[in-house]
C-alpha cells in the first residue's frame, strides 16, 4: 500500500481544481520519503472521478461509495476517509486546504490519533526529519513546524504547490464501499446558494481586480468589475467593502478572506491594510491605483498610480479593451 | 440552551507583527493583546442563541497563561454566566492539546453547542473545532454565516460560508459551531457589565486537573519572516503603466 493519501475532492462529480494541487504535494512528499502515493475520492457515483484522476502517476485511485455521501458533510466524509487512512496505513495524508479540506481534515486527523499541519506552503528537510513551512498571523510570520506522530496529516495551500500534471500512464482505478455508519451521522446537507458568475473563481484565477474604500460607494464597484472582466479575471474586495454589505462575503481578499496569488492583481482604491495585503502579497505583478500617494498599498505594488481611480481606471479598461482589438 | 465558548487570547489583529531579531518569537513590546475577534463573534452568537431560546447559560473558556483572564472577564462582562482559565503554557500548547482540553471540559459541562471562532488569527491554524467535534463524536458546522435553532432547541441550521456561496447544514445538538466575520456585529461590554464580571464565577484549572496528556503531536521548530516585497515604481499615467506590464512584467 502506498504511503502517502490523497483526498480528491469532488462535488456533483466535478474534481475540484484544487485536489490538482493536492496531487502535486505528494508528488514532492513522496520525491522525499522515497514512497509512492494513492489518490481517494469519496461520494456517491464517483468512478467518473476516479478515472478522471488515474493519469497523474498514483500508484491507484480508489473511489470509495456510500450513499450518506452523496453530498458533503464532515462527519460522514471524516469517516470514510479515516477510516480508510486506517486501513491502507498510509503515513501521510494530503488535502487542499479549500472550505472542505479545513472542515474536514482535523476530524481525520484526530480519527488516526495523527497531528496536523494546516495551510503548509512547502515541505522541506528529509524523510525522517520533514518541517513544514505554514503561514502564521495572517502571513506576517512563516512557521516551521514537525509532527511528532507516526502518522501525520497536512492540508496544503494550493496556490503554493505546483498541479500535478498527466504523466501519461494510468493508474489502477477500483471503487469500493465507504466504511460509514449511518447510524451515527446527526447531521444533514440542505442546500447551497451558488453564487453565479462568469468569472474565473477568486483563488483560481490568474488576474485578480480588487476594489475597496475610494470607490466611494456600491454602484461604482462596476468601474472595477468592468476591468476584471476585461482582462478575463476575477473581482476581489477589501475587508472594509465587504463589511458595509457593498459586495458578497467570498469577494473577500485578506487574513479573514480569500488568500490569493494570481500572475496580476490589481488594488483599486484599496489602501492596503495589514489584514488585506496578507491576501495578495503573494500575486507575482501587483498594481496600485490610489489617489493617496501615502497609502501602504504602494509599498507592495510593483508599479503604483497616484491618481484619481474615476478617471484612470475607465481609461485603464478602454485601453486594454482597445489592445485586445 | 447551555452554550460553552471559547476567548482565546491573541494579538490584535490590527498591530503589526514583526519576529524578535533571533527569530525565537513574535516581538511582543508594543503590541496589545485582546479577544480573538472570532471568538467575540462566537461570545455574541452564543448571547442571542440563549435569548432565542428562552434563557440558559453561557461557560466561557480561555486556554492560556494567567493573563488570558482578562478574556475570560471581558466575555463574561459582555453576558457569559461563567468563566474557566485552562492554565497552560502557551508555546506549549498545540491544537490538539487545545481540543482535548475542551472534551474534558465538555465531559464536565455537558453544553448543548459549544461555539468558537473560525480561527484564531495567531495560529491560524482553523483546527481545535473540527478536532472537538471528532472526538465527541458530534457534528459541525463551521464558518457560521447564520445560526438558528430549530426542532425546539434540538437540532440548529447553520448557513456556512463556503468556497463559491453559502451552504445550509441541519445539525442535532449538540453539536460544534465555528463562527465567520459576517455571523454577527458583538457588542461592547457595558460599564455595569464589566461590574458584574468581576462577581461572577471564575474557576482555574491546569490540564493535569483534566487529565488531559501535553505531549505535542505538532511542535513549532522556528520561524522567518514572510518573503519582502520591496516597492516598486511610480507610473504617471495608463500608458506608462500599460507599456510597464506589457513589456516589463508581461502581466497583460
Amino acid at each position: 500500500m502506498a504511503d502517502i493519501l490523497v483526498l480528491a475532492e469532488q462535488q456533483l462529480g466535478k474534481l475540484a481544481k484544487a485536489s490538482l494541487h493536492a496531487i502535486g504535494a505528494a508528488k514532492i512528499l513522496a520525491e522525499k520519503t522515497g514512497g509512492t502515493f494513492e489518490i481517494a475520492v469519496a461520494g456517491q457515483g464517483v468512478a467518473g472521478v476516479a478515472a478522471q484522476l488515474a493519469g497523474f502517476g498514483a500508484a491507484g485511485v480508489v473511489a470509495l461509495e456510500h450513499d450518506a455521501l452523496a453530498q458533503y458533510t464532515a462527519q460522514a466524509y471524516a469517516q470514510a476517509f479515516g477510516n480508510y487512512a486506517k486501513a491502507s496505513g498510509a503515513r501521510f495524508v494530503v488535502t487542499a486546504a479549500t472550505s472542505i479540506g479545513k472542515d474536514c481534515a482535523p476530524r481525520i486527523a484526530a480519527r488516526l490519533g495523527a497531528g496536523m499541519a494546516a495551510d503548509i506552503i512547502s515541505i522541506e528537510g528529509a524523510a525522517g526529519a520533514l518541517v513544514y513551512r505554514r503561514p502564521m498571523w495572517a502571513g506576517n510570520v512563516i512557521a516551521h513546524v514537525k509532527v511528532n506522530t507516526p502518522t501525520v496529516v497536512v492540508s496544503v495551500r494550493p496556490t503554493d504547490f505546483p498541479a500535478a500534471e498527466a504523466t501519461g500512464t494510468a493508474s489502477l482505478v477500483q471503487s469500493q464501499a465507504a466504511s460509514v455508519d449511518a447510524g451515527s451521522l446527526r447531521m444533514q446537507y440542505v442546500g447551497l446558494e451558488k453564487v453565479e458568475s462568469s468569472r474565473p473563481s477568486l483563488t483560481d484565477a490568474s488576474v485578480v481586480v480588487s476594489g475597496g474604500r475610494g470607490l466611494k460607494e456600491p454602484a461604482n464597484f462596476a468601474l472595477v468589475e468592468k476591468l476584471a472582466d476585461t482582462l478575463g479575471g476575477a473581482v476581489g474586495a477589501s475587508r472594509a467593502v465587504v463589511d458595509s454589505g457593498w459586495v458578497p462575503n467570498d469577494w473577500q481578499v485578506g487574513q479573514t478572506g480569500k488568500v490569493v496569488a494570481p500572475k496580476l492583481y490589481i488594488a483599486v482604491g484599496i489602501s492596503g491594510a495589514i489584514q488585506h495585503l496578507a491576501g495578495m502579497k503573494g500575486s507575482r505583478t501587483i498594481v496600485a491605483i490610489n489617489k493617496d500617494a501615502d497609502a501602504p498599498i504602494f509599498q507592495v505594488a510593483d508599479y503604483g498610480l497616484v491618481a484619481d481611480l474615476f478617471g484612470v481606471v475607465p481609461e485603464l479598461t478602454d485601453k486594454l479593451a482597445a489592445r485586445k482589438g | 440552551m447551555k452554550i460553552l465558548v471559547t476567548a482565546k487570547r491573541v494579538t490584535d489583529p490590527y498591530s503589526k507583527i514583526v519576529l524578535k531579531p533571533d527569530r525565537s518569537g513574535i516581538q511582543t513590546d508594543n503590541v496589545e493583546f485582546k479577544m480573538n475577534p472570532f471568538c467575540e463573534i462566537a461570545v455574541e452568537e452564543a448571547l442571542r442563541l440563549v435569548d432565542a431560546a428562552g434563557g440558559g447559560e453561557i461557560i466561557v473558556v480561555a486556554v492560556g497563561d494567567e493573563e488570558a483572564t482578562k478574556e475570560v472577564r471581558t466575555a463574561l462582562a459582555m453576558g457569559a454566566d461563567r468563566g474557566y482559565l485552562i492554565e497552560a503554557d502557551e508555546s506549549k500548547l498545540d491544537s490538539d492539546i487545545v481540543a482535548r482540553l475542551l472534551v474534558a471540559l465538555v465531559a464536565k459541562e455537558s453544553p448543548d453547542l459549544v461555539m468558537l471562532g473560525k480561527q484564531a488569527i495567531d495560529g491560524d491554524n482553523n483546527q481545535v473545532a473540527q478536532l472537538t467535534a471528532e472526538y465527541l463524536g458530534w457534528p459541525q458546522a463551521t464558518f457560521a454565516y447564520k445560526v438558528e435553532l430549530t426542532d425546539g432547541g434540538k437540532g440548529a441550521k447553520v448557513q456556512r460560508e463556503v468556497d463559491g456561496g453559502v451552504e445550509t447544514v441541519q445539525v442535532s445538538l449538540p453539536a460544534v459551531v465555528t463562527t465567520d466575520l459576517r455571523l454577527n456585529e458583538p457588542r461592547y461590554a457595558s460599564l455595569p457589565g464589566i461590574m458584574k464580571a468581576k462577581k461572577k464565577p471564575l474557576e482555574t484549572l491546569t490540564p493535569a486537573d483534566l487529565g488531559v496528556d501535553t505531549a505535542l503531536k505538532v511542535e513549532t521548530v522556528g520561524f522567518e519572516p514572510p518573503p519582502s516585497r520591496a516597492a516598486g515604481v511610480k507610473v504617471k499615467t495608463v500608458d506608462e503603466l500599460i507599456e510597464k506590464l506589457a513589456t516589463e512584467a508581461k502581466a497583460i
